[in-house]
């Protein structure tokens, strides 16, 4: 079977996801202004242990091989341990993202200790002026730190190279090559993605997001460093310029891909936290199984999509139109091309776009402004 | 018995790695890899089932016999089980 059979298989859904993302709370130490979830207070909502270990029974009687587990900042849940080792108890793999605030000398012990663990810590900078401007005060610091203790609790050798997380942005573009050079250097492994207008990134994306000539740039970068650099297949848009990326070039939104978000609400994917993407919750009945299987949204989602005002554009089948989540969040129609359309076939739409009418993310559980709360708390709490 | 390159890979004793795990999905199947996190899309039920017997044979060869797999289509077989031995999804015994 070729591959573009694969894929073509691969768009009428799995029998469950293959990259299933779990954000386990809202609540976040940081406050980044790109944040995909608008994070910072936890929801009173939020799943129990017990829910979410029978979330977790539901996922190993899927034979979901792997969860990715994100937030919010995921160590702020009290209970973040006793989940890990329960999802890995019953032979589901974790790789948890984190800013690393919370992973001390101990911590990381603990997870070097553990079997199919896999750890991704965010950066967004090379230096705490470029990263620091978009995670905040201090957040580069805790970053390094963090992997600072995983080197010493010899994390690499035992459980293999840990992810360094980098959203790219117009400001870090330059940095891909330290960016490499920075995770060579810990023998952990370069992950880059692209940024998307979600949650608090539908306000900071207009600022942060790579002018054309970078993403050119990114698409060479890239191309030069094939699989030894992670993408989350999230470039794809790029392919209009040339010969495929590594990986599968499609959306996987509710085919291969979904969100469960902290209060159980299950989504297409991590970046369209909006009702019109929720399926369903894996507190109705059925759970998370039945909403998989059986939703309106995702049985839709699987349907073939129509490639709508790009269908008599030559590089259709390189990009497939784009990203979802980023048309829906820059009020851009969804069988239309990505707002960042390499050919440029979103510029005009852009332009005319009134803001008014950019859907705004379903909730936001940001921390309230304040003069005088300081925003990094210390390690190890 | 010696086999032209490539396909000497048919005389071996293999098994999937105990490490692996396999989904059944409508085209073949997902296999997992635990311990180098290798997802591997199986992309045929043929290459599925004979995966699962290669354990309960002294060789892929016989184990492709056992499976009723046509011998013209061995050397494929072959192919994508060198690919398969490359991301330690099966590996020699």
């Amino acid at each position: 079977m070729s591959v573009e059979s694969l894929v073509g298989q691969l768009k009428h859904g799995l029998d469950a996801p293959i990259c299933l993302t779990w954000e386990i709370t809202y609540a976040c130490n940081l406050a980044c202004v790109h944040c995909l979830s608008s994070s910072g207070q936890r929801d009173p909502r939020e799943l129990t242990t017990d829910e979410a270990k029978r979330v977790l029974d539901e996922l190993h009687d899927l034979q979901v091989f792997y969860i990715n587990i994100g937030g919010g900042e995921p160590m702020v849940r009290r209970d973040f341990f006793e989940l890990v080792e329960y999802a890995i108890g019953r032979g589901i793999g974790v790789k948890f993202s984190t800013n690393g605030a919370y992973i001390d000398a101990d911590k990381a012990r603990r997870l070097t200790g553990m079997d199919y663990l896999d750890i991704q810590i965010s950066l967004d900078g090379t230096d705490a002026a470029t990263n620091d401007a978009v995670r905040g005060t201090g957040s580069y610091d805790l970053a390094i730190r963090a992997m600072d203790h995983l080197r010493d609790a010899g994390f690499v050798e035992r459980n293999g190279p840990f992810k360094i997380s980098v959203v790219v942005t117009r400001h870090n573009v330059d940095q891909l090559d330290e960016f490499k050079a920075l995770a060579d250097s810990y023998g952990a492994q370069l992950r880059v993605t692209r940024l998307r207008p979600s949650g608090r990134g539908v306000d900071a994306w207009h600022d942060l997001h790579p002018t054309n000539a970078q993403q050119r740039q990114i698409y060479n970068w890239l191309m030069a460093h094939g699989e030894n650099v992670l993408t989350g297949d999230s470039f794809f848009h790029l392919n209009a310029l040339g010969d495929s990326l590594p990986g599968l070039n499609m959306c996987g939104a509710g085919r291969v891909v979904c969100l469960i978000d902290p209060i159980g609400d299950v989504y297409a994917c991590p970046f369209v936290i909006h009702d019109e993407f929720k399926a369903g919750s894996v507190r109705d009945e059925g759970g998370f199984s039945r909403v998989w299987k059986q939703s309106d949204l995702f049985l839709e989602l699987r349907e073939p999509q129509s490639a709508g005002a790009c269908a008599s554009c030559g590089s259709w089948n390189a990009c497939q139109g784009g990203c979802m989540a980023a048309k829906f969040f820059t009020g851009l129609p969804l069988d239309g091309p990505d707002p960042e359309c390499v050919g440029g076939a979103a510029d005009d739409a852009r332009a005319t776009v009134s803001s008014a009418l950019v859907p705004k993310p379903a909730m936001d559980h940001s921390k309230p402004v304040s003069l005088t709360r300081k925003l990094i708390p210390v390690a190890g709490n | 018995m010696t086999r032209p390159g490539g396909q000497a890979l048919l005389d071996q004793a293999l098994e999937l790695h105990p490490q692996v795990a396999l989904r059944p999905e409508p085209f073949g199947a997902l296999a997992y890899h635990y311990g180098n996190r290798r997802l591997v899309f199986m992309k045929h039920v043929d290459v599925v089932a004979v995966a699962k017997q290669l354990a309960d044979h002294p060789s892929l060869a016989a184990t492709l016999e056992a499976c009723d797999i046509a011998p013209t289509r061995w050397s494929s077989f072959a192919t994508a089980f060198a690919s398969l031995k490359s991301s330690e999804i099966v590996r020699e015994r």
